[in-house]
């Protein structure tokens, strides 16, 4: 009975050893090959369009409605004691530090980071990276490095647009559904928030940009066993990533702010 | 010369390959032949090295490709073409794209490339109307051919064919064995070529058979059907009695 249980938890260990081996050395081997050759630049853009472009209008409306839920709530509670003046400011930094860079990385994780992983999934079992591979072309220079370098550049951007569309939903609904007074919700935002709060929020996108390529380019470069392992690598590239994404939250917030 | 000594890979528990000797000789073409499930298409990754061996050796020119790290067998691909079963051209790309893609890689320019692309895709009985279609929008034997002319791109010693007639009717299976003969005599080519057509047995030199995870019978392709070696008098002729037994199981299992 103990010697089962000592049995299935160094199983585990080993396990989970390899697991995060494997996610190291991929990533040490793309931060060389990122050193070591030419960036493709023509890819990366392909990229940055496939990620960031077609994540637009989800990143837009997710900062919408995302702002608008929140001055709901902060109008509920700043109510109670008149701190009604406070609603600008709370949805403000709520946007720039937490929301806008945590919301915008999960949905690109949906949108970007499952295409990602199902795309190299099927190049993997169709005998396409093979053939790459016998044609001596550097896998990670055609395909994981442009991958990674475009979604950390272009988490950002999409974060800012859904920084400000956050702003500016929660803007309306002070006013209009609301009816609080515009001009003083405007100026306490510029009382209250300051560029670092954008900045470090901007710096936290673009490390989950960098996650959500990573762990999606990883579970697909190493799927197998048909369409349904395709399937079942896009599911754990979710579940990893949006997990990661929300554990190096803490740690970012911790270190920035 | 490619030397196959003892060469062996374990899989799941199970020998795919168990002990394979073979000899290929230079500038010939090797069909090697076999039932389902027996190992060929693994074989013919281990003999390029993508799939690692767990023992045994695979000596190209003097060199063994069993001991050989990630970079070395870079250089090795150099000599070596590799034709995937389904083609495995690049979806995303058009035909002028995936055949000049080596090229494309290493700098050169459209220009630069466009020429020996439109030259390679004559090789292989294809017009320039292809080169801007994407794979989706060719047939399955203008895809094998596509995936042959990236091939000799790379102007290889050898090409290894992984079941390049699987799929296509006998007309176009037809057309592929003898472009296949023909690259091989216009540009004195190794070819080793993994099928189950006896066909392709009119043009090739020499014939092996792969049966359980070993080579049971190699000989001359213009004499295999005189043969009285029991696997390969059953093999050819689709016998149900003689040494092979059919894989039954794993035809229940897929059911």
């Amino acid at each position: 009975m103990i010697i089962a249980f000592v049995d299935f938890i160094g199983a585990k260990a080993i396990m989970a050893c390899n697991v995060i081996g494997g996610f190291t050395l991929f990533f040490l081997q793309a931060f060389a090959t990122f050193f070591s050759t030419r960036l493709r630049l023509r890819k990366v853009f392909t990229q940055m369009e496939s990620i960031g472009v077609n994540s637009l209008l989800i990143s837009m409306l997710t900062g919408i409605f995302g702002g608008a839920v929140l001055t709901f709530q902060s109008y509920i509670g700043f109510k109670r004691f008149g701190g009604e003046e406070f609603i600008g400011p709370v949805v403000a930094l709520s946007m720039t530090r937490e929301l806008a860079p945590v919301l915008t990385g999960l949905m690109v994780t949906g949108r970007a980071g499952s295409a990602m992983t199902a795309e190299i999934g099927t190049m993997r079992i169709t005998e396409q990276i093979d053939a790459l591979r016998t044609l001596r072309i550097n896998i990670f220079q055609y395909l994981i490095v442009p991958r990674m370098v475009a979604s950390t550049i272009i988490l950002p951007f999409l974060t800012l647009f859904t920084m400000i569309l956050g702003v500016i939903g929660g803007y309306f609904i002070a006013t209009i559904v609301l009816e609080l007074n515009g001009e003083e919700f405007i100026s306490s935002i510029r009382k209250y928030v300051e560029l670092s709060d954008i900045t470090n929020g901007l710096i936290k996108s673009g490390f989950f940009g960098l996650i959500l390529s990573w762990i999606g380019s990883y579970k697909g470069f190493y799927a197998a066993d048909g369409a349904q392992g395709v399937g079942i690598a896009t599911t754990k590239s979710v579940v990893i990533s949006s997990v990661m994404i929300l554990i190096a939250n803490y740690f970012l917030t911790a270190i920035l702010f | 010369m490619i030397e196959i000594i003892n060469l062996k890979k374990h899989f799941d528990s199970r020998w795919v390959t168990n002990g394979v000797n073979l000899t290929i000789p230079s500038n010939q073409m090797t069909v090697i032949i076999g039932g389902s499930g027996a190992g060929k298409s693994v074989l013919l990754k281990q003999i390029i090295g993508l799939i690692p061996s767990t023992s045994g050796q695979v000596i190209v020119n003097g060199l063994d490709i069993t001991k050989l790290n990630k970079n070395e067998l870079e250089e090795i691909y150099k000599k070596f073409g590799y034709v995937f079963q389904f083609a495995a051209l690049l979806d995303s790309l058009t035909t002028f794209e995936n055949v000049g893609i080596t090229l494309l890689e290493q700098g050169l320019s459209k220009k630069e490339v466009l020429p020996i692309v439109k030259e390679k895709l004559a090789l292989v009985n294809l017009g320039q109307e292809v080169l801007n279609k994407y794979p989706s929008e060719l047939s399955g034997g203008m895809r094998k051919r596509v995936g042959l002319a990236r091939t000799l791109v790379k102007n290889p010693d050898i090409i290894l064919y992984d079941e390049p007639t699987t799929g296509l009717d006998p007309i176009t299976t037809r057309v592929i064995h003898e472009l296949m003969f023909d690259m091989q005599k216009k540009l004195n080519i190794t070819s080793i070529i993994i099928s189950h057509d006896v066909e392709i047995f009119n043009y090739a030199d020499k014939v092996a058979l792969l049966h359980d995870g070993k080579i049971v019978y190699h000989g001359d392709a213009k004499t295999v059907w005189e043969s009285d070696n029991p696997y390969i008098f059953q093999f050819i002729r689709g016998l149900s009695e003689g040494p092979i037994q059919p894989d039954i199981q794993s035809v229940s299992d897929n059911q």
